[in-house]
């Protein structure tokens, strides 16, 4: 492809605050035309702020960006008419109906008359949204929001469309839709930057940019760079360990850089290829596979360091293990639970088991219900019908009893960041019943465990984001739950800091705790003993990762991923649906 | 379980107090508004225009005449106008704002017995200015009817002055009529149960936002607990800094604090009862900390303005003054002036504050039951 660069950016800085870190720090590099460039990244790590600062709503702290030749700084109302922007949120009004945010936006960029008429007639055509043309714009599933704000932003034909994080929140077959939309408009001429969070999206763009901590790491194919870790990628297995003891022992080696788990297997990377690993035990058996984008990203961060995994003790629990002995092996137990919110049935009749040190994991898209279910699960909502157990208590009969004896992490770490890490300790110590010398004695076992002294008087809020994810751990274990609830814990956060996550989970579960995880994040969901895939309200699917990709035809796909299986689950649901209505119409 | 709520209610003063901008807002702002508004919003009408329109050269009415012009401290410019069109005039252009029309029979009329009427144009468009004024004027007719009259018909008996006796019943506990020492107490007041309404109405609606709620809501805190800790930091601010304010307005405003400061603390004590009720009833509706700060702001306005604070709530229509009966704020200050200015008792303290009890306890009984049906 014999492209022009379109934007240039050289030298360019952005720092908020004079005490902060800069945003970004001396990003240099080109984007060319006619093509799909991806903004990869870790939150924090620049994305949003390159977006804005090419659709000149920010000015360089210093350096220069060109679009098409236009200075950014200097020619803004130029710029503006070339780039379209499609922010992350807000970009929709959420009180007005589909076809009121077309109009609005048409008015804002001044297309009226029969050439209005007929742009929304092929933006309608092209998101597939003409149906709903009178529903309120919050009334949309993720997946439409996205593809409104799409139709927004392409009111007028931009040359640069800038879509910051399209895909989050968006349910896999949304996304693949929306990859689609974005290749036809490529198609067209129009040069599309697309940002994100997941790194399996990095190996569907023609080029990327790879950000981290404000710098970029990496300009060029995808493919090239994953090409650099070739021959390095091994999946193993061994008979004699679990996945989760294979993985901790593997990551003692010097010489494996990063090691996650997938399925039954633990995936490595390792510095020199080798297929035989003495130091794992005679048992194990290794192969080849083809290298990931996501693994690339770890050689250039260098793995995690191994100080830090040495720490991981696997004796932080004191009461948990007498604890579990010789009580019943079922810690969590939902029986038809069904949640309705008026008309409106969001679960239904949703029945499974978790066992004692079992990871136990919730799949679904936003909507699908796997939040109201886990919420009924941790006390935060009130079942409509049907029984949530929490470690043999029924959490409607006795709520507090029950919530002793669970902990619960949020998405968003909810720590209280006006707090210090002590302070912070203290009160969620305190609140779940430790106190006096127990609880100066757990407080100091956690900082110990969590490396968290040289923090231990700053505020949670000004912490780095690692920092504040060990926090909000300590915070929900110190007083030993037999469950640990975790809400997509760790979407959107840089690979290193998920591993260390997973890590300490492994190392909990080995001690006997049981985790329930939601998550839409498939990679996530590879860590899981058991996962029940929900979709509209329903459990469509449970089983292993290995299970559920071992269950769809495999004619195309050899190796299917969990996202194949998953997509797949919801059309035979959806067929199956459609089928069980065609019979109860015929009958 | 005491140990939880003492952490929880630890963690909510830390939590107010360690942010800057917070402990900014809730110390600084009440305290200068109080000085500020304590100088700046006298009640006291000074300097206005007076017009005199008399038909009459008698001299009864030159008296009386003399007698508005003479009070310079009220009346500081007497116009005098010869017929009734540039009475209007005047009145319309705002060159004045009271006029006194005198008609030709009043001293005559006066003389012989026969009720007379003496006939004042205000302009009503400065309502509040203009009864003040009335009630200068009024003071000003009186006293010459008790002295000049009596005088004049009979200087042998003693002037009947009946009428400044009238006049002392309104100055009884503001001897000087200064207007600051009406103020202040409704300042402390609403003041004290702004700060209360304000930390309590955004503490839950904030920790909504940081996602914190949920984290409580999960812990075997129970909502109970969690109403004692929420409202115990409110309460103690707004105690601490009610009686700060007590003790500029006698330090530096010399206010006499004629009652007893321990039956102000404890009418302050049910009055911040009822507002934290409302602030945490606020806050477990809204969403953000936006809107529970439009809450807070559609409370408080109606609330202080209904309260007898800027307009005596006697001029409002019988059906307003219903509904002032429920606002926590009409009570507190009722007795906050009582207490400071006419050392009111125990008894009358009681009268005046047992409807915030229950203003109170069905706030906080909502409160608590609504923050429950949330978690449906």
């Amino acid at each position: 492809m014999a492209s022009q660069v379109l934007i240039s950016l050289s030298e360019v800085r952005k720092q908020f605050s004079a005490d902060a870190r800069p945003a970004l720090e001396c990003v240099t590099a080109n984007i060319y035309g006619e093509r799909i460039t991806g903004l990869v990244g870790p939150d924090g790590a620049g994305k949003t702020t390159l977006i804005r600062l090419i659709a000149g709503l920010l000015d360089p702290t210093r350096g220069r960006i060109k679009v098409a030749g236009y200075d950014t700084a200097r020619q803004v109302s130029t710029v503006h008419t070339i780039v379209s922007y499609m922010p992350q949120r807000f970009g929709l009004y959420e009180d007005l109906t589909v076809m009121e945010n077309l109009h609005l936006y048409a008015d804002l960029r001044g297309v009226v008359g029969k050439h209005r008429h007929e742009t929304f007639e092929r933006l309608l055509a092209f998101t597939g949204l003409g149906h709903f043309t009178g529903r309120l714009a919050g009334k949309l599933s993720g997946g439409m929001k996205q593809k409104l704000g799409l139709a927004c932003a392409l009111i007028h034909r931009p040359v640069v469309l800038l879509l910051d994080e399209p895909s989050a929140g968006v349910d896999p077959v949304s996304r693949r839709e929306l990859w689609k939309m974005v290749n036809e408009l490529v198609d067209e001429g129009t040069a599309v930057i697309w940002s994100t969070a997941y790194m399996d999206e990095a190996q569907r763009c023609d080029e990327v940019l790879l950000l981290n901590e404000g710098k970029l790491l990496y300009q060029g194919k995808p493919g090239d760079l994953t090409g650099q870790v070739e021959g390095q990628t091994f999946l193993i297995e061994a008979t004699e360990d679990s996945r989760r003891q294979l993985l901790s022992k593997a990551l003692e080696q010097p010489d494996i850089i990063d090691g996650v788990i997938q399925g039954r297997k633990v995936r490595l990377i390792l510095k020199t290829p080798t297929t035989v690993f003495p130091a794992l035990g005679t048992n194990v058996q290794a192969r080849p596979t083809p290298p990931r984008f996501e693994d690339a990203f770890m050689v250039l961060l260098g793995g995690i360091p191994k100080t830090r995994i040495s720490n991981i003790t696997s004796h932080i629990f004191q009461k948990l293990r007498e604890d579990s002995t010789g009580t019943r092996n079922i810690v969590v137990e939902a029986q038809d639970l069904t949640k309705c919110f008026g008309s409106f049935t969001a679960v239904d009749q949703v029945s499974f088991t978790v066992c004692r040190g079992e990871i136990f994991g919730l799949l679904g898209p936003n909507g699908a219900g796997k939040s109201t279910t886990f919420k009924m699960m941790c006390g935060l909502l009130r079942p409509t019908s049907g029984k949530a157990e929490v470690a043999g208590v029924d959490l409607t009969m006795a709520p507090a009893k029950a919530r002793e004896r669970l902990g619960y992490m949020a998405q968003r770490f909810s720590l209280y960041s006006d707090l210090s890490v002590h302070q912070n300790l203290e009160f969620f110590g305190g609140v779940y019943g430790l106190m006096g010398r127990r609880l100066q004695k757990t407080i100091h076992r956690m900082i110990e465990e969590f490396e968290l002294a040289p923090f231990i008087n700053s505020n949670a809020g000004d912490l780095p984001l690692g920092f504040k994810q060990r926090l909000a751990m300590a915070c929900a274990i110190m007083h030993e739950p037999q469950v640990l609830f975790l809400d997509e814990p760790t979407s959107g956060v840089d690979p290193i800091t998920r591993r260390e996550f997973w890590i300490r989970i492994n190392a909990m579960v080995n001690q006997g705790m049981t985790i329930m995880v939601t998550t839409h994040f498939l990679d996530e969901a590879e860590y899981c003993d058991r996962i029940a895939m929900v979709y509209q309200g329903r459990i469509i699917a449970t089983g292993t990762p290995d299970d559920l990709k071992r269950s769809i035809p495999s004619e195309n796909l050899p190796e299917p991923t969990l996202e194949d299986a998953f997509i797949e689950m919801i059309q035979r649901h959806e067929r199956y649906e459609s089928e069980g209505e065609g019979l109860r119409r015929d009958g | 379980m005491l140990n939880r709520i003492v952490r929880l209610i630890i963690k909510e003063f830390l939590a107010v107090w360690r942010d800057p901008h917070n402990r900014f807002v809730l110390l600084v702002p009440p305290l200068v508004q109080l000085l500020i508004f304590s100088f700046a919003a006298t009640h006291e009408v000074k300097n206005v225009q007076l017009g005199i329109y008399s038909e009459d050269h008698g001299s009864a009415a030159r008296e009386l005449i003399s007698r508005f012009a003479s009070a310079r401290r009220t009346f500081s410019h007497v116009q005098y106008f010869q017929d009734l069109d540039d009475v209007h005039r005047a009145i319309d252009t705002q060159d004045v704002i009271a006029v006194v029309h005198i008609g030709p029979t009043f001293s005559r009329d006066l003389l012989s017995g026969t009720p007379v009427a003496l006939q004042i144009l205000l302009d009503g468009r400065k309502a509040y200015a203009a009864q003040v004024i009335s009630g200068y004027m009024s003071q000003i007719t009186d006293r010459f009817v008790g002295e000049y009259v009596a005088v004049s018909i009979d200087p042998s008996k003693p002037p009947r002055d009946a009428a400044s006796i009238k006049l002392v019943s309104r100055a009884w506990f503001n001897s000087n009529l200064d207007s600051v020492w009406s103020t202040i107490p409704g300042l402390v007041g609403i003041l004290t149960n702004l700060i209360a309404l304000i930390v309590t109405s955004l503490s839950i609606a904030r920790e909504k936002e940081l996602g914190t709620f949920e984290q409580l809501l999960v812990s075997p805190l129970r909502p109970l607990e969690i109403l004692i800790g929420k409202t115990t930091p409110a309460m103690v601010l707004g105690l601490g800094e009610g009686m700060a304010m007590v003790a500029i307005a006698t330090l530096v405003f010399a206010l006499p604090c004629a009652g007893s400061p321990l039956l102000l603390f404890g009418a302050l004590f049910v009055s911040l009862f009822s507002t934290i009720g409302i602030g945490l009833l606020i806050s477990s509706l809204a969403k953000t900390q936006q809107q529970a700060f439009f809450g807070a702001f559609a409370f408080l306005v109606p609330a202080i303005l209904l309260s007898g604070f800027v307009t005596p709530v006697e001029n409002m229509p019988a059906w307003l003054r219903w509904v002032t009966y429920l606002d926590p704020i009409y009570y507190i200050i009722l007795i906050a002036k009582g207490i400071l200015l006419e050392g009111m008792r125990m008894p009358t303290v009681l009268q005046l504050a047992w409807p915030m009890v229950p203003i109170g306890v069905v706030t906080l009984t909502t409160a608590g039951w609504t923050f429950r049906q949330r978690l449906e």
